[in-house]
């Protein structure tokens, strides 16, 4: 024991992510945000749920669940100027001081995405980009090859990237080595809300990754994004499932419960599975009544 | 009056009208030399004349050219 009232850090030994910052046994309580906030290429983020702005009613409901989720960083699609439109949802967005994260949504190619990414830039003053190169409007599913090509070009031109990729960890780590400052799987296909449908791989990729993982698209309901959490996440974006709940300010109130509750389960270390029960209540001390034994039943 | 392309639609501009003069015309706000609102803030639009980013600080000096096509956009909801 040293003289220095220094508190003594915690280990990582539970699997704390990277982006986590080392916390001390006996400091103060702290909220969570202040204690755990997620960093993303050197910014510091309050809360771990991104939310999308696609699907909303009108820009009322929209800013009442962007207030109810706490988010502080949210996207924007980059689309024509129209008169109609004009600049408000770039303006909620800075009114309410939540970071714009511009996508590539409906981009095909990697020189589509590439512009895209560039107009975003000088428009909204960000050089973050989530970055979306999609195969097909059926699925609406990243196409590999044109994302990595997008990603390294990106990276080349100073952006900081988001790739929204497939659950592959393998082309997770390819665009982790090609500069990505944060890596987005799929749970299942955008506006699905088919939940995460291949656990096992997004904890392969939150296992190995060196940058944040966001679990994006496919969440439908507030557990899923808990789900994504526990399985190693680092945020957990989210659009359709709040934008187009019935209530949407209670979804976005509950997908921010979630993902703090999952951080937490995280963090906390879940228990092994097992095959068979494990008493929690001692068997020491138990009363017998007439006709049966304890020891022979427990041959 | 010289013809154009803006946002995949023709459309005809004044001779000598630079990319300012269009974005002002159609936010329907003044923009400043440095293409900005003239209170400072940011106007959350940009402009790529024949696929190339017109950077805000050159928009008061870039002219639009005869048949140039633009593609002037904004931040909308989506994601």
């Amino acid at each position: 024991m040293t003289t220095t009232d220094t508190p003594t850090p915690a280990t990582d030994a539970l699997g704390v992510p990277a982006d986590a910052p080392a916390t001390s046994t006996d400091a103060p309580a702290q909220t969570v945000a202040a204690a755990d906030p997620l960093v993303i290429a050197g910014k510091t983020l309050g809360s771990r749920l991104i939310m999308g702005t696609g699907g909303a009613t009108d820009l009322a409901a929209l800013e009442r669940a962007l207030l109810a989720s706490r988010t502080e960083l949210t996207t924007v699609a980059m689309r024509r100027f129209s008169a109609d439109a004009g600049t408000s949802v770039f303006a909620l967005l800075q009114r309410l001081g939540i970071m714009a994260l511009p996508n590539t949504a409906g981009c095909y190619s990697a020189r589509d995405a590439v512009l895209t990414a560039e107009l975003a830039r000088e428009a909204l003053e960000t050089d973050w980009v989530k970055l979306e190169v999609i195969a097909d409007e059926d699925t609406l599913l990243p196409d590999g090859v044109q994302l990595l090509e997008a990603t390294e070009e990106l990276v080349r031109r100073g952006f900081t990237v988001l790739p929204y990729t497939t659950d592959d960890p393998v082309l997770a780590r390819q665009l982790e080595e090609a500069g990505a400052a944060a890596v987005m799987p799929l749970g299942s296909p955008i506006g699905t809300g088919l939940g995460i449908l291949n656990p096992h791989n997004i904890a392969l990729i939150t296992a190995r990754a060196g940058v944040p993982v966001v679990l994006d698209a496919g969440i439908g309901t507030a557990s899923e994004a808990a789900q994504a959490m526990e399985l190693g996440c680092s945020a957990v974006l989210v659009a359709s499932a709040v934008t187009r709940a019935q209530d949407p300010e209670a979804m976005a109130r509950a997908m921010d419960l979630a993902v703090r509750g999952g951080r937490e389960a995280s963090r906390a270390g879940r228990i092994p599975r097992r095959q068979l029960a494990l008493a929690s209540s001692s068997f020491d001390g138990i009363i017998e009544t007439a006709g049966t034994s304890r020891e022979a039943e427990s041959l | 009056m010289i013809p154009v392309t803006i946002n995949g639609e023709p459309a005809e501009v004044p001779a000598g009208w630079t990319v300012r003069d269009l974005v002002a015309d159609r936010i329907g706000h003044p923009v400043g030399e440095d293409g900005r609102a003239l209170d400072g803030r940011a106007l959350g639009v940009a402009v790529a004349l024949d696929d190339a980013v017109v950077p805000r600080s050159r928009w008061a000096a870039t002219a639009l050219a005869a048949d140039a096509r633009c593609e002037f956009v904004t931040a909308v909801q989506g994601g």
